[in-house]
């Protein structure tokens, strides 16, 4: 059993309740247990860190000073808010690296009788632990009913693989970390170049223009590559997608219906639990149509991945070149 | 003959004293006095046609001690902090903490160029301070009253719907340590004013 610190963050609350229920679905087929940590507070997203330096990091701060007061044998701490991790590994890092920042944050923090050593809490996001510490092995074996013929883009959106303080990406641009994962729950994942680009945040409340533009940039773009859905890391991004793709298609005039939900309710699915019970349903653009008729598109091939059925294999065409083909081993992954 | 063109003293002195000003206003350790002007940022920036300067401009304003033109300038309000630029560097400048830092200055003195991200910024962590945790519906509804009231018509049907599916409390929710994380903050405040 992997054990783990918590941090979920206030958009796991509300807003982004579907990725807190598909979670808590999803923990013990991967044989992982969260431990919340107590009474933590909002790490203040990208808003505090634009007004005022020591207050913002005194306030993350004080989520790592009790994280490392409940850490038992050498747990990390794991964020599933993309936003949240960075400020969390930010603070970490850059208490490390700034002596000075160290001082005026642990000064602040011990007026509420509390100490952060940096490099105390190693700080990790929720994909690269499932990816790292549980394995594809592990979700390959929990997959009770495949993904097969669901066309998804997967979007890690910016803050998981960048600005990556420690070092845990050897891409940053275009990392497989997510295709993979859906890929071992049977899922088609489509090729789609813009999968760290920027949902645009809090600019559809601070500069709607711009917001909006990013998201029509993303969502015309997953279904260029013809996927039926997209699938997210982030509480920030979904609800980007999702809630103001109305608004957005209301700007350009265009009429994208593009549901976007998070890896885990995906997960979820897999794993033979209901939709409904992870959250799906939950989204302003419904993937629950969506979802139901592309598995039940594929009985056959969803057979074949299961092991049940023999694959098919097209016959080769005779007037055709000799072609190499790919042995089975390599085509994963 | 040729002369060597070089900055006259007094602007090479604005250029350093306003660089060490950002440098120590940075979270982090910034590599900015390292910029060799290629432009990588700007080109990696989905946002740059909505800012005033590039990162790269904005960069060599700084360098020539433009402080008021700095400070003044939309393009740290236009940041998405996506990082791509970050990444790209070939001089790992910490250009998304650069733009926080010119923001910080911004707020302390009043210069950003319209007040919408700093209201933003400012009701949501006066509530994060007062609560402990953020306070959705309460940020959005109060925002799109004070600043896009024409977008409130659209945005109601979106609100009901977010509502209707469970993802929106009416209440904020307060955590047990708001006396020792108001302590913790009122120190930190302190300590920011006197650096």
């Amino acid at each position: 059993m992997n054990s783990y610190l918590y941090y979920p963050g206030c958009s796991m609350e509300g807003s982004g309740r579907s990725y807190r229920e598909s979670l808590e679905g999803v923990l013990a087929p991967l044989g992982m247990t969260l431990e919340e940590i107590d009474d933590w507070n909002c790490c203040g997203a990208t808003e505090y860190v634009s007004l005022s330096t020591t207050p913002a990091y005194a306030m993350i701060a004080r989520n790592l000073a009790i994280a490392a007061g409940e850490k038992k044998n050498g747990q990390s701490l794991v964020a599933a808010c993309s936003a949240c991790y960075l400020n969390l590994a930010k603070a970490d890092h850059y208490m490390g690296q700034q002596p000075a920042l160290n001082a005026r944050v642990n000064d602040a923090l011990g007026a509420g009788g509390l100490h952060y050593d940096p490099g105390t809490v190693k700080v990790r996001h929720l994909l690269e632990v499932i990816l790292n510490d549980i394995g594809l092995d592990r979700v390959r074996a929990a997959v009770k009913k495949p993904l097969t013929g669901l066309k998804v883009a997967p979007y890690l959106g910016c803050m998981v693989p960048r600005p990556d303080v420690d070092g845990a990406y050897a891409n940053h641009e275009q990392p497989n970390d997510l295709d993979r994962l859906l890929r071992a729950l049977g899922a088609e994942v489509v090729d789609y170049p813009l999968k760290t680009e920027c949902c645009g945040g809090h600019m559809t409340q601070v500069a709607p223009k711009l917001g909006l533009e990013l998201i029509r940039r993303l969502v015309s773009e997953a279904e260029r590559r013809e996927a039926v859905m997209m699938v997210t890391v982030c509480p920030m991004c979904q609800i980007n997608i999702d809630a103001y793709q109305g608004e957005m298609n209301a700007m350009f005039h265009t009429h994208h219906k593009m549901p976007i939900v998070f890896f885990t309710q995906l997960m979820g699915v897999a794993f033979g639990l209901e939709p409904g019970k992870v959250g799906v349903g939950r989204e302003y653009t419904n993937a629950s149509k969506t979802l139901a008729k592309a598995l039940k598109a594929a009985p056959q091939e969803a057979l074949v991945a299961a092991g049940v059925a023999p694959a098919h294999r097209p016959k080769p065409d005779k007037r055709a070149l000799p072609m190499p083909r790919m042995a089975d081993s390599e085509v994963e992954e | 003959m040729v002369v060597a063109q070089v900055s006259p003293p007094e602007v090479a002195d604005a250029g350093a004293r306003f660089l060490a000003e950002v440098n120590s206003k940075t979270a982090g350790v910034s590599h900015l006095d390292m910029c060799i002007q290629c432009g990588s940022c700007g080109g990696s920036c989905p946002s740059a046609s909505a800012m005033d300067h590039t990162p790269r401009g904005l960069f060599a304003l700084i360098r020539a001690g433009k402080r008021d033109e700095v400070i003044r300038s939309n393009t740290p309000w236009m940041c998405l902090s996506c990082y791509h630029c970050v990444v790209r560097c070939p001089q790992e400048i910490a250009i998304t903490d650069v733009m926080y830092a010119i923001k910080v200055i911004a707020e302390k003195e009043h210069t950003y160029p319209n007040n919408v991200g700093p209201d933003f910024a400012g009701v949501f962590i006066g509530q994060a301070r007062r609560f402990g945790r953020s306070w959705e519906i309460g940020l959005t509804a109060r925002h799109y009253l004070h600043h896009f009231i024409l977008r409130l018509p659209g945005m109601t049907p979106m609100a009901f719907g977010l509502f209707r599916h469970g993802r929106i409390g009416i209440l904020p929710h307060r955590i047990q340590g708001r006396k020792q994380l108001q302590a913790i903050l009122r120190r930190a405040d302190e300590l920011e004013r006197a650096r």
